[in-house]
């Protein structure tokens, strides 16, 4: 073996031999590192895990789409127009403003309407809250729908107002426990649908945002039906009946998602949609929502985030750093009888100085691989506890790493420094 | 006798210790030290002799601040810091009152920390320092710590020790000042045995009696070498036994 290569072995088997005379001291003193790299770790795998949860949802939403939803006015607004309590309230999207959006923004590939009525859905003694969604076939394509069994809803069906539906498979299972759900008929208020096809379901905005929401509910139990068939079966005007009064509404549209040809269409879009819209409601009962702007948004968020992480790990692993260097400067003290006699061995001052280093980057890595793999436990425990998605990226636990190892060299060079420069007589007097 | 055969030549060595102003010392004031290859040197003298100060520069932990020190026949006086720690552990071995053994080295690996800062192969010459311990009879004991050895033994590792690189000379300081008397007269046989095999030594005491096994005893007074003794017959004068081997 290449003398040079064996002296340096021996140098770190030297290290770890002195590190572990101390064996309680050397532990405390890696607890730094270990809980610094730990931190650094499983906070980025935390933080890293909700970025993508948020960025998923988003991109679910579409990055080439616009989406619009109708907006009930607030309190005050309401009673000005309508001068009374609740009653005949109009409000929201309509299908002029679909077709006008078409017409006018360039760049719009597709316009999707949709109309989401709550409404429970009857198969049998099951009777289950649902949102009853009326919308086109393009819906499927638009959303990415992935359909289990049977199909989703057609041309057809929109044309000749086909009383037909498509469930979601979580609704199907709890509506048709023991039966094929296929060709069924269910009933949502007074009519009946039959039943065409399952899809699987997906976290889409209409079942998140909808100002009806009742608590406990499961959002995805949705019904698809045509257009056409929710616009005749349910009428414009929608009723709710509460405790002792009820409501009427009158929304054609709840929500119209506009499809861009590209990327770059969708940002100059939003504005021109906001004002060919304003043209045509008096009231502010509409938001817009484009995913791709949220995206932008999420990844500012999660490159602030990874700043405020990365400071607060920078600090830890200071810290931890400090307490290395503490030990390191206690213990060439301890050792200065020691350096003397190496010294007058023959040692030279680099001899010293890399045992010394040596000692301390032993120590900082060991420390780091201890939190590593703690750091690499701690998400597994977390998202079991807690249902967080955690990511444990590999860039995450090489930089803590090589934090790690750096601390160890940058903290131990000053030591190292200390224990080199005595002079060997002094040192050799030292008791 | 060539001047080949001067393993030390010091030509007006002095030292003086700047602590500032007034307070400077002059430690030594131009000693002149000629030693062969094969003597057995004794130091003696008084504390505040100037004898330590003589025995750092003979062992080239420190330079003069006058004056030359030829040790193998090159001149160490102001070599930098790095070859002088070559020097020190290549040419002189070191035999310390308190033994100054590595707590957290083996016997063994005691033996072989000069080695390690040659850059010397340690596998090599593993068997040079087994030969090593077993000549100071510590050939059973390879794997033991210093703090499960007696006092004797642990001074006998580090005899061992500074044979290792085969130096030109041993320097050996109060080598018995820890021990007791017969265990330091086992140490000091050993000593003597080096000696008769070849080895310099150069040996600093202020006792009388260990002193007399030496071929020449120097007496330091105020940073001067006050007078030397040659000793004819070692040992025998002092009435102590000769050497049994």
């Amino acid at each position: 073996m290449n003398p040079l290569r064996f002296q340096f072995l021996s140098t770190v088997r030297l290290g770890i031999k002195s590190l572990l005379l101390h064996k309680l001291r050397s532990a405390l003193t890696m607890l730094g590192i270990i809980f610094g790299v730990c931190s650094v770790i499983a906070m980025l795998a935390i933080g890293e895990g909700a970025s993508y949860a948020a960025q998923e949802a988003i991109k679910k939403l579409g990055s080439n789409n616009i989406i619009i939803r109708s907006l009930k006015p607030p309190e005050q607004a309401r009673a000005q127009v309508t001068g009374g309590r609740g009653m005949g309230l109009k409000y929201g999207l309509t299908y002029q403003d679909g077709a006008r959006l078409q017409a006018t923004i360039p760049g719009v590939r597709r316009v999707l309407p949709m109309r989401i009525i709550r409404q429970n859905v009857r198969f049998a003694r099951n009777e289950v809250p649902c949102q009853v969604i009326g919308t086109l076939p393009f819906y499927g394509e638009i959303n990415g729908v992935e359909v289990v069994r049977g199909r989703f809803l057609c041309e057809m069906d929109e044309s000749h107002q086909n009383n037909i539906c498509v469930v979601t498979a979580g609704l199907a299972r709890r509506l048709f426990p023991y039966q094929d759900p296929l060709q069924q008929a269910v009933r949502i208020e007074a009519f009946y649908y039959r039943v065409v096809g399952i899809i699987r379901e997906q976290n889409q905005p209409e079942q998140r945002t909808q100002a009806g929401k009742t608590e406990g509910e499961p959002l995805d139990n949705n019904v698809y039906i045509p257009l056409s068939t929710s616009r005749t079966r349910f009428g414009e005007v929608l009723i709710r009946r509460t405790a002792g009064s009820f409501e009427a509404e009158e929304v054609q549209l709840h929500q119209i998602t506009v499809q861009m040809r590209d990327l770059e269409a969708v940002e100059t879009a939003d504005p021109q949609i906001k004002t060919v819209l304003s043209r045509f409601h008096d009231q502010n009962d509409y938001e817009t929502i484009v995913p791709l702007q949220l995206l932008r948004q999420a990844e500012e968020t999660k490159r602030i985030f990874n700043i405020v992480l990365g400071s607060i790990a920078a600090i830890s692993l200071l810290v931890g750093g400090i307490g290395i260097m503490n030990i390191m400067l206690a213990t060439v003290t301890e050792r200065t009888r020691e350096i003397g006699v190496r010294r007058a061995l023959g040692a030279k001052r680099r001899d010293i100085t890399l045992q010394f280093l040596v000692e301390t980057v032993v120590l900082a890595v060991g420390g780091g691989l201890v939190g590593v793999s703690v750091g690499l436990v701690t998400p597994f425990i977390v998202s079991h506890l807690t249902e967080m998605k955690t990511i444990v990226t590999v860039w995450s636990v090489l930089v803590a790493f090589g934090i790690s190892g750096a601390v160890g060299v940058i903290f131990g060079l000053y030591p190292a420094r200390a224990a080199a420069r005595l002079d060997p007589i002094e040192a050799l007097r030292h008791e | 006798m060539t001047s080949s055969d001067n393993i030390i030549r010091m030509e007006r060595v002095a030292k003086r210790y700047v602590l500032g102003g007034e307070a400077d010392v002059l430690a030594l004031r131009g000693v002149d030290l000629e030693v062969n290859a094969g003597t057995y040197l004794a130091v003696m003298g008084p504390s505040g002799s100037g004898k330590s100060t003589l025995l750092n520069l003979l062992g080239c932990l420190d330079r003069p601040t006058a004056g030359r020190y030829l040790l193998g026949g090159v001149d160490v006086s102001q070599m930098p810091d790095d070859a002088l720690s070559e020097a020190r552990g290549r040419k002189i071995g070191f035999i310390f009152q308190s033994y100054n053994l590595i707590a957290q080295l083996t016997v063994i690996e005691n033996i072989q920390v000069p080695l390690l800062y040659q850059g010397k192969d340690l596998r090599a010459l593993f068997d040079h320092c087994v030969q090593l311990a077993e000549l100071v009879g510590l050939g059973d004991r390879l794997h033991h710590r210093p703090n499960q050895l007696s006092g004797g033994q642990q001074q006998r590792v580090a005899i061992a020790r500074s044979l290792v690189n085969d130096p030109l000379m041993i320097l050996a300081d109060e080598p018995t000042g820890n021990l007791d008397s017969k265990t330091g007269q086992e140490v000091l046989e050993l000593i003597g045995r080096l000696n008769e095999n070849g080895k310099t030594i150069i040996l600093v005491t202020h006792d009388e009696r260990v002193a007399t096994r030496a071929h020449r005893i120097i007496h330091m007074k105020d940073g001067l070498i006050d007078r030397e003794v040659v000793n004819p017959r070692p040992a025998d004068e002092a009435g102590l036994p000769a050497p049994s081997a």
